[in-house]
């Protein structure tokens, strides 16, 4: 059954710098990367050897944990540097491209004559499993288990988020043969919600149950759709995956190559001239960033967005679930009496002698200053401000801090994701690391209870 | 350039010293600091701590103020130097004379508790090597605004080290303390010196060094006057409105609170939640006494009838109702945490409160202990609130499985 989504409870935070509805084919860059980080409480185990070459879509390297996931090279070329961090664990693959890929053949398969095993069995081995994650612990998920349900999120509404009507043009045929093969993977039904007044494809899709929701962020968080849809339950599971995989599953499918191909997009206040970039997963962000320009020296970039992406240098490389890249001004600098004076230029949810709340249609330029220092938690009420879920944000973090397990599962640990509490950490006066908090809990019920 | 480069400098010299958090206290009182992001969300909302406690102190600006004026004017009025204020805007209230003596009074009381206060803070901070926290911002300036004008220096020192060590530090600072700490300053105050503390000779400055003379001062409250049946004395509503009258420094102006109170409402730092229901609470209870009288079960005989015949509504502007339920009710660390939590908490205040008031007539102000009792129950509260929460999910799950 389809069920309309109101959200009310949320935060529209504008900035400067959204990218410009222009789709260019980015420079190919000369490495390319993957940092194991990326797949949570997942290890490495690597197929290939240091110099060995390989083809675009072979096996780099599988799970230790599960054998069965492998992770795929996004483009042909040599493997040329692992680098390691303490305890030697593997930070980052990277991959010396060659001029232009020639794909491991995968064979053409259509995946209604495919049963939900060979299904499966085809996506663990091409690599393209990990696009699959699941609830709870926002991890890769577990092939073994049958979810109740897949969500889909057709919608984002976070600041400067790339728009997924734009992304996902011309490949309905991709989404389609995706959808299908995954539909056959769980008991359930598979949920895609989109904005209310969307008139995109994925409103005409098969194979889906269809939301529609208003577009107050966090609406497009995948999250709160499970939240208002159908919550998850002690002992059961859901699989999330990115309206933009769902085309690198569906043209494996359909052509037999695994396409790392991701649109993403440039945004934010020191790019130049921000529009979107047709690349590949885990390429030099350097090659999209000055190939538009920046109009800043001190800058903060950044693989993904800016509430939950990940902090990289431009010669790092795209992540491997992000479609944006974000560059926004760094703030290490200090603002002569910045806790009292009135203020015009930052977002702020009250009214504090902040007065972004009379300015509401005003694009702003933040920078990455903390505008103030951390703190024991103080003020109350204003997370569930912006929080739609039905959860206390402040007491399950707060049992997040403690090691409360009993707590955490009671107050409802297992449907949520760090990037859920973005928009709080966003707000919170105490300048709490609220994503990081939540990691962490999810990281200590998986070891305790798994 | 020349200030904030060299107090970077400083600041880098002395980092990870004992006395950094000292340095860095004063240090972003002038400069917001250079912290930036690292993971998570690399945008931050512009308000800190510093900033929503600095807006409290600005909603008490305003009573502070009108504080020092009305110290002074009722020991001019008594002393029949001037005559009675007609209106809010009268000279008769605001007049040097009027300020000259409640400014000596009540700026000692002010720099006393921020002095001592924050000392305190600063030593622990010192100690624990933790960053000194803005919560006595808004304790050092509520601590002179609920005390008697007369009370001695010596004693609010006293009163302030064990408010600050035992009410907050011993629990680990600012956010983790149980009790609101201005209120366990004036409560250890109110037992351990209760002459200075209630009565009918302190709440005018004076009043207690003119004992059995001839031209003696009255330092009666209104509150205390009707504990004892004698009625308003010379008190009409619209001087207990526009805060005229003899109480604690700061809340007797209940216009001046109402207009703090809307300051906090619109900027969204107060909880309005807190402030309505700890209304609807008191005036609840004053309907409650209303109705016990109206129907003869108490009789003028009674030495609760002065009290239990007040109208319910005039509650709310006799004595230091409205005060607590605006600034100290609504302390974020204190209160409930739960927004369904913070109406029933509230809303126990206030009726607690108004029957205290009503049924103890040897100290009739009953909003302090209200509050500090609330303050001890809101975690329960709150566990109530949570495990509605929490049923509901267990519900979920045992629907799925049946």
């Amino acid at each position: 059954m389809s069920k309309d989504i109101k959200i009310k409870k949320g935060l529209a935070i504008r900035l400067k710098g959204e990218a410009d509805k222009s789709l260019s084919n980015a420079p190919r860059s000369r490495t390319f990367a993957i940092r194991p980080s990326d797949f949570h409480l997942f290890t490495p185990k690597l197929v290939k050897k240091e110099g060995e070459k390989m083809l675009a879509g072979e096996t780099l390297f599988y799970s230790k944990q599960n054998q069965a996931i492998t992770f795929s090279s996004p483009v042909s070329g040599t493997l040329t540097k692992i680098e390691r961090g303490p305890k030697r664990v593997i930070t980052a693959l990277t991959i010396e491209a060659d001029q232009k890929d020639t794909f491991m053949d995968y064979g053409v398969k259509t995946p209604e004559s495919l049963s939900s095993q060979e299904i499966k069995n085809h996506l663990l081995a091409t690599g393209c499993w990990p696009f699959v994650k699941q609830r709870p612990y926002d991890v890769i998920a577990n092939p073994n288990i049958k979810p109740k349900a897949i969500f889909i999120s057709g919608l984002a509404t976070g600041p400067l988020d790339a728009d997924l009507d734009f992304v996902l043009q011309g490949k309905q045929k991709e989404v389609q043969t995706a959808i299908t093969a995954l539909s056959k993977l769980t008991k359930g039904a598979i949920h895609l919600t989109v904005a209310k007044d969307s008139v995109s494809m994925l409103s005409e899709l098969d194979h889906v149950v269809l939301h529609k929701t208003n577009v107050l962020h966090p609406a497009g968080n995948v999250g709160t759709q499970i939240n208002k849809i159908d919550p998850v339950n002690k002992g059961e599971t859901v699989w999330t995956i990115a309206a933009q995989d769902l085309v690198i599953i569906g043209e494996l499918f359909l052509t037999g190559k695994y396409n790392a191909e991701r649109v993403v997009a440039l945004a934010g206040s020191c790019v130049k001239a921000p529009k979107y970039y047709k690349t590949k997963i885990g390429s030099e962000v350097a090659t999209m960033i000055y190939d538009s320009g920046l109009n800043e020296e001190n800058i903060r970039v950044i693989s993904g967005g800016v509430l939950s992406g990940d902090t990289i240098s431009p010669k790092q490389h795209l992540g491997f679930y992000h479609n944006a890249i974000t560059v926004i001004p760094e703030g290490d600098d200090y603002e002569f009496f910045g806790w009292n004076k009135p203020i015009f230029n930052k977002i702020s949810p009250s009214r504090a002698l902040t007065f972004s709340w009379i300015q509401p249609n005003k694009e702003f330029e933040l920078n990455t200053n903390t505008n103030g220092e951390h703190r024991a938690f103080v003020v109350t009420g204003n997370y569930e401000e912006v929080f739609p879920l039905d959860i206390y944000p402040l007491q399950i973090l707060k049992a997040c801090l403690v090691n409360d397990l009993d707590a955490m599962e009671a107050l409802g640990m297992y449907e949520v994701a760090p990037e859920d509490f973005a928009l709080t950490e966003f707000v919170c006066v105490s300048k709490q690391p609220h994503q990081q908090i939540i990691r962490e809990g999810l990281d200590l019920m998986y070891k305790e209870i798994g | 350039m020349g200030l904030k480069q060299n107090l970077h400098t400083l600041k880098m010299k002395y980092q990870g010293t004992k006395m950094a958090p000292a340095f860095n206290a004063i240090h972003t009182f002038l400069y917001l600091p250079n912290e930036t992001t690292h993971n998570g969300t690399h945008i931050k909302a512009a308000d800190d701590l510093k900033r929503t406690m600095n807006m409290v102190i600005m909603s008490l600006a305003p009573c502070l103020l009108f504080g020092i004026f009305n110290a002074g004017y009722q020991y001019n009025v008594q002393t029949g130097d001037v005559t009675k204020a007609l209106s809010f805007f009268s000279t008769e209230f605001w007049n040097f004379s009027n300020f000259s003596i409640g400014a000596w009074k009540v700026l000692p009381l002010v720099i006393v508790s921020y002095g001592v206060g924050l000392l305190v803070e600063f030593i622990f901070a010192v100690i624990k090597g933790h960053e000194v926290e803005e919560g006595y911002l808004v304790t050092g300036m509520l601590v002179p605004l609920i005390v008697p004008v007369d009370i001695p220096l010596w004693m609010l020192s006293i009163a302030v080290i064990f408010g600050v060590v035992i009410g907050k530090e011993v629990f680990g600072g600012t956010g983790m303390n149980i009790l609101n700490p201005a209120l366990t300053i004036r409560a250890f105050l109110f037992f351990a010196y209760p002459t200075w503390m209630s009565g009918d000779k302190v709440w005018v400055t004076g009043a207690v060094d003119t004992v059995g003379q001839p031209d003696a001062i009255s330092g009666e409250t209104i509150l205390g006057s009707l504990a004892q049946n004698n009625g308003y004395g010379d008190w009409s509503m619209m001087d207990q409105f526009l805060g005229f009258i003899p109480g604690s420094v700061g809340e007797t102006s209940k216009l001046l609170i109402i207009v703090g109170a809307l300051i906090l409402i619109l900027s969204k730092i107060g909880s309005w939640r807190i402030i309505l229901s700890t209304l609807v609470g008191a005036l609840s209870m004053g309907l409650i006494f209303n109705g016990v009288v109206n129907a003869g079960w108490v009789t003028e005989s009674s030495k609760f009838f002065g009290l239990m015949s007040v109208d319910f509504w005039q509650h709310l502007f006799i004595g230091s109702i409205l005060f607590g339920a605006v600034y100290m009710a609504t302390d974020p660390v204190t209160a409930s945490q739960t927004n369904k939590g913070k109406w029933i908490y509230g809303f126990l205040i206030g009726f607690i409160s108004i029957m205290i008031r009503v049924f103890n007539p040897a100290y009739p102000e009953g909003v302090f202990l209200a509050i500090l009792l609330m303050n001890v129950f809101a975690p329960t509260i709150d566990h109530y609130v949570l495990e509605g929460n929490i049923k509901k999910r267990a519900n979920r799950l045992k629907l799925k499985t049946a």
